[in-house]
């Protein structure tokens, strides 16, 4: 694997291609019946963009997701990740790519419970390569004053906002967020995607932000569209909204 | 959820089964012996004296509460079989003309019974006979009343009396040094100076006979014709040997069962907890449907019952295999000419109401709260788990720890009561384990002491009659003899405040280096000029002291009575008897310097040659060799020793898979989502394996240490239950002991991993991401 560059700045939309989608076909079986969730993706993701992935429910956003994170393989098609095929990686390999390469937000956030903020933090931050501080992790996502603080002791937003911390912590090449704010009402939902944006931002993270509401949508630099597997519409935003202005 | 219920079985496997064995062994024996005890006229009452004539049997007859008595002629005899060198002594019995006796009636294995006329005839008991390949028409030849003899055999047979069958004074079983052998009065008569005359009685007792009057009344009579006592059945030898037995039998079949259904409620709680809140939705939707909470309870229990019964079933099966396999162990050890195998509908009743009662009693609470939940909580996914920093963090140790090690460390310290009782049955598993190693060495540390620091002989010679101490020199001068010591041992009982105990005074050299007697740090102990030893155990049988006054009823010659001041105590795990030394014996008896026989240090060139001009001395009525009795003793055991590791082993290892592989599945299926979501952040497998079974890590080497103390513990009870006056079972663990249990318990736990490791392989990565708490 290649060792990843540290982005500081800013780079222009479309500069670069991090993921090169083609032709991602995945069918899954559910006991008696097939389910296609993708029929024939193809998409780049470039290198700092921030890219909202839109659909309904069973739109094969979340397997798209999925995909790109490692989690699964198509069953056909290719996944490129810079020079690398995803699709014809091991298990070991995967697991490296996300060790290193990949950051993750959930819906559910996902947090180890036994561990406090500061130490769900360092859990990932102890086996990458060059994270930052586990501290300096929580500050970015404004929560300094509750690092020692056990999930059960913080509410919705601050354990996504701890998630995002762990995320971002390893300076990973790509945030990948599930439905960031569906489990969250619309103010806390706010400070969690600012919070996305001021990692993008500040970072130059390419981060992919998969969604159900609409409303998210403007804040990307790019929307995705899915219905049934497919693409269905992509739409470059011009002007940016912050997430303050987003209308939920 | 099936391999899981599969481990709970086996454990409830291991309970039932050990509790079916012992019991139906128990059954069994009893039932045997009984049956064999009725069936061949086993006597009640058995006495020795030195000849009275037979005339004394009507007298005997009178005495009321008597019902049967036969009289016999019974010699202790050195015999000489073809092809084997070792000395072997044997009592000779009379059998009435041509019957098998009246009362101890024999069973004729094979062959037939003397033929009138006849005088060399003999029938040899059964294991006496396979230990030599001896067959009818084969002879051997005896040294009777100090004249060579040769004998033939007509058959082999069992009798009642001779269940353990047992040298005089040894404390093991050797069935080619030791024999029975049973001859026509007639010519045994003859041959001892006995016509028309006994030096043996046995008889039974009427309905309502009082035992105790009929034993005084007894040694009244028997007092002028050289009687040494007669004594009950509950005290004859094999008998004694085999009840102890039956009791061993009876604590384990305690011990072993409440471990295992301990184990296996614990088990089961803990399983069933955890498919409860996996299940809270599903309890909810059927509540809001109208089940009942009776309804919701009962399907859990029934759930339970299937595991529980599942178990029962097997155990039943498999005890009784093992308790036929005990049996058949028995009958092979003890002289048992048939084994009736019972198995009482009770015991399968019992197994299986104990059973389910311990299985419902260690579910009774997760399904209590099953069936409590109200729906709409149930509905809702449970609160997330409250966590804090352990005790070993706060000490300021957290900064050494890795996240992953805080959390198995928190995960522990969460549910602190869980950790313990997994940690103690694993701990319980082990110390089931140290049973079986423990019994192996025990026996190895009691020979060791007796025959290896205690009575350090070679060869003991026993005298037909006392003997001046000249004969010592006529010993000395047998080439190959090293050294000699003389011994004077004389039948007494022992009596302090209304307690009395039947054994014999040794009088043994004072300053002797073959026999000696040991204190508790088994160090010698010089016997003093007066005064009496006993064996630390008969002191605590008599409630005696050292300064007490013993009073000692000497049951020879003219049978004095004396008080003597106790000294000491001795440690000895064989037997109990009384010591002193030669000479006080003497001037107690008011005899010269008499001895009885003779400890002998043989050079081990010299030892078949010294044996054999032993047994052409006239005044040595036997000799013992005690160290090819060990050794036989140690080939009689093996297979029994062998047998019961073999069961401990695998009910320990029972005990050890099914704690460990339940705790890692129920640890696995509770942190299935943590340990998805660190797969997702890019741990590895070991990665996450080290969160799941580094905690069962942790607590199987902290079960280790406390296995090992319940170990001891359950073996010092044992040890403790298993104590009598004929022998006692040290405490004394080897350091194999422990790390085959040890090691068992570490094998089983990795198997365990092996199996989650497995599981491991297919965390869903992509549904946690999707699923709640």
């Amino acid at each position: 694997m290649v060792q990843r560059d540290k982005q500081t700045t800013h780079e222009p939309l479309g500069e670069d291609v991090v993921f090169h989608v083609h032709g991602v076909t995945k069918v899954y079986q559910m006991g008696e019946v097939q389910v296609h969730a993708l029929r024939g993706v193809a998409l780049d993701l470039y290198r700092g963009e921030f890219t909202v992935l839109l659909g309904a429910s069973g739109s094969g956003k979340s397997t798209l997701l999925n995909i790109l994170g490692g989690l699964d393989t198509p069953t056909e098609g290719h996944v490129f990740y810079g020079e690398r095929d995803l699709t014809r990686a091991s298990e070991a390999e995967l697991t490296r790519y996300r060790r290193y390469h990949v950051g993750f937000v959930f819906q559910f956030y996902n947090l180890i419970p036994s561990l406090t903020a500061r130490e769900n933090v360092a859990v990932v931050t102890e086996i990458a390569k060059a994270p930052m501080q586990p501290g300096e992790a929580l500050q970015l996502v404004g929560l300094d004053e509750r690092m020692d603080h056990f999930p059960a002791q913080l509410s919705g937003g601050e354990q996504q906002r701890v998630a995002i911390a762990r995320a971002i912590a390893k300076n990973p090449d790509v945030l990948l967020c599930d439905e960031p704010t569906g489990a969250l009402d619309s103010e806390t939902g706010i400070v969690v995607l600012e919070a996305l944006q001021r990692v993008n931002r500040e970072l130059g993270t390419t981060t992919v932000v998969i969604t159900h509401n609409a409303g998210i949508a403007d804040m990307a630099d790019r929307v995705i569209r899915l219905a049934d597997g497919r693409i269905s519409q992509v739409h470059v935003n011009q002007t940016k909204l912050a997430p303050g202005e987003l209308s939920w | 959820m099936r391999m899981q219920a599969l481990a709970i079985a086996m454990v409830i496997v291991g309970g039932v089964s050990i509790f079916v064995m012992s019991l139906s062994t128990l059954d069994s024996l009893y039932e045997t012996r009984e049956s064999y005890y009725r069936d061949h006229h086993f006597a009640q009452v058995f006495a020795s004296l030195k000849r009275a004539p037979l005339a004394l049997i009507k007298r005997i007859r009178e005495i009321p509460g008597v019902d049967k008595v036969e009289t016999r002629v019974v010699a202790y005899v050195n015999l000489d079989v073809a092809g084997f060198d070792d000395p072997v002594s044997s009592h000779l019995l009379s059998l009435p003309d041509n019957s098998p006796g009246l009362l101890n009636r024999i069973y004729l294995r094979k062959g037939r019974l003397f033929e009138p006329g006849r005088d060399n005839e003999v029938l040899l008991s059964e294991e006496f006979a396979r230990a030599h390949g001896l067959q009818a028409g084969d002879t051997l030849r005896a040294t009777i009343n100090g004249r060579r003899k040769s004998l033939t055999v007509v058959g082999r047979a069992l009798s009642p009396e001779y269940i353990y069958q047992i040298a005089p004074g040894a404390m093991f079983p050797d069935y080619q040094r030791y024999g029975v052998l049973w001859m026509a009065r007639k010519p045994l008569a003859t041959a001892y100076d006995m016509d028309g005359a006994f030096n043996d009685v046995t008889l039974t007792l009427s309905k309502g006979g009082n035992e105790q009057d009929v034993i005084d009344r007894l040694d009244e009579l028997l007092k002028p014709y050289g009687g040494i006592g007669a004594y009950a059945r509950k005290d004859q030898l094999s008998n004694r040997f085999l009840s102890e037995e039956l009791k061993q039998q009876q604590t384990i079949a305690t011990v072993f069962p409440v471990i295992f259904l301990g184990v296996a409620a614990f088990l089961l709680n803990v399983v069933i907890s955890r498919l409860v809140s996996l299940q809270r939705e599903q309890i909810a939707t059927l509540k809001a449907f109208g089940y009942s909470n009776f309804a919701v309870g009962v399907h859990y229990t029934k759930l339970v019952l299937m595991i529980v019964g599942l178990g029962v079933l097997g155990g039943i099966g498999a005890g009784i295999w093992m308790g036929k396999g005990m049996s058949n162990i028995y009958m092979e050890i003890y002289s048992l000419p048939f084994m009736i195998y019972v198995l009482k509908p009770q015991v399968i009743v019992a197994a299986t109401l104990i059973s389910m009662a311990v299985a419902i009693l260690g579910t009774l609470y997760a399904v209590r709260n099953a069936a409590r939940l109200p729906p709409a909580q149930a509905m809702r996914p449970e609160q997330p788990a409250v966590y804090r920093a352990t005790i070993v963090e706060r000490l300021g140790l957290q900064r050494w720890f890795s996240q992953p090690t805080r959390m198995i460390l928190r995960h522990i310290e969460r549910r602190p009561v869980k950790s313990l009782l997994t940690t103690l049955g694993i701990a319980m598993a082990c110390g089931v384990m140290m049973i079986g190693g423990f019994q192996e060495g025990a026996i190895d540390h009691m020979v060791e002491v007796q025959y290896g620091m205690s009575q350090r002989e070679d060869l003991i010679a026993n005298f037909t009659e006392p003997t001046s101490l000249r004969a010592l020199y006529s010993l000395r001068s047998v080439q190959g003899v090293d050294h000699v010591e003389g011994v004077r041992n004389v039948p007494a009982r022992l009596q302090f405040e209304h307690r009395s105990y039947r054994t014999s005074v040794q009088g043994i050299q004072a300053d002797g280096s073959l026999m000696r007697l040991l204190d508790t740090e088994l160090n010698v102990i010089d016997l003093p000029a007066e005064g009496v030893v006993l064996t630390d155990y008969l002191a605590e049988l008599l409630h005696i002291r050292p300064g007490d006054m013993l009073t000692i009823e000497v049951l020879e010659g003219h049978r004095p009575t004396v008080r003597v001041p106790v000294v000491g105590t001795a440690k000895e795990y064989l037997g109990v008897n009384a010591y002193m030394q030669r000479e006080a014996l003497n001037r107690l008896l008011k005899e010269g310097n008499a001895i009885s026989g003779a400890l002998l240090k043989v050079d081990a060139r010299y030892q078949r040659d010294v044996y054999a001009e032993l047994r052409d001395m006239p005044r040595i009525a036997g000799v013992v060799e005690q160290q090819s009795a060990i050794r036989a003793f140690y080939d009689t055991l093996a297979e029994t020793i062998l047998f019961f590791t073999f069961i401990t082993t695998l009910l320990g290892a029972t005990i050890a898979f099914g704690v460990v592989y339940n705790s890692m599945r129920i640890a696995l299926s509770e942190r299935n989502r943590e340990l998805a979501s660190l797969r997702v952040l890019g741990f590895e497998r070991a990665e996450v394996a080290y969160i799941l079974l580094g905690e069962l890590a942790l607590l199987t080497l902290l079960a280790i240490p406390l296995g090992m103390l319940i170990g001891y513990g359950l073996c010092g009870y044992l040890a403790f239950r298993f104590d009598t006056d004929l022998y006692r079972i040290p405490l004394v663990l080897g350091m194999n002991v422990y790390a085959f249990a040890a090691t068992v318990v570490i094998v089983s736990a990795i198997i365990s991993a092996i199996m989650i490791w497995r599981n491991l392989a297919h965390l869903d990565m992509v549904a946690v991401l999707k699923s709640k708490e």
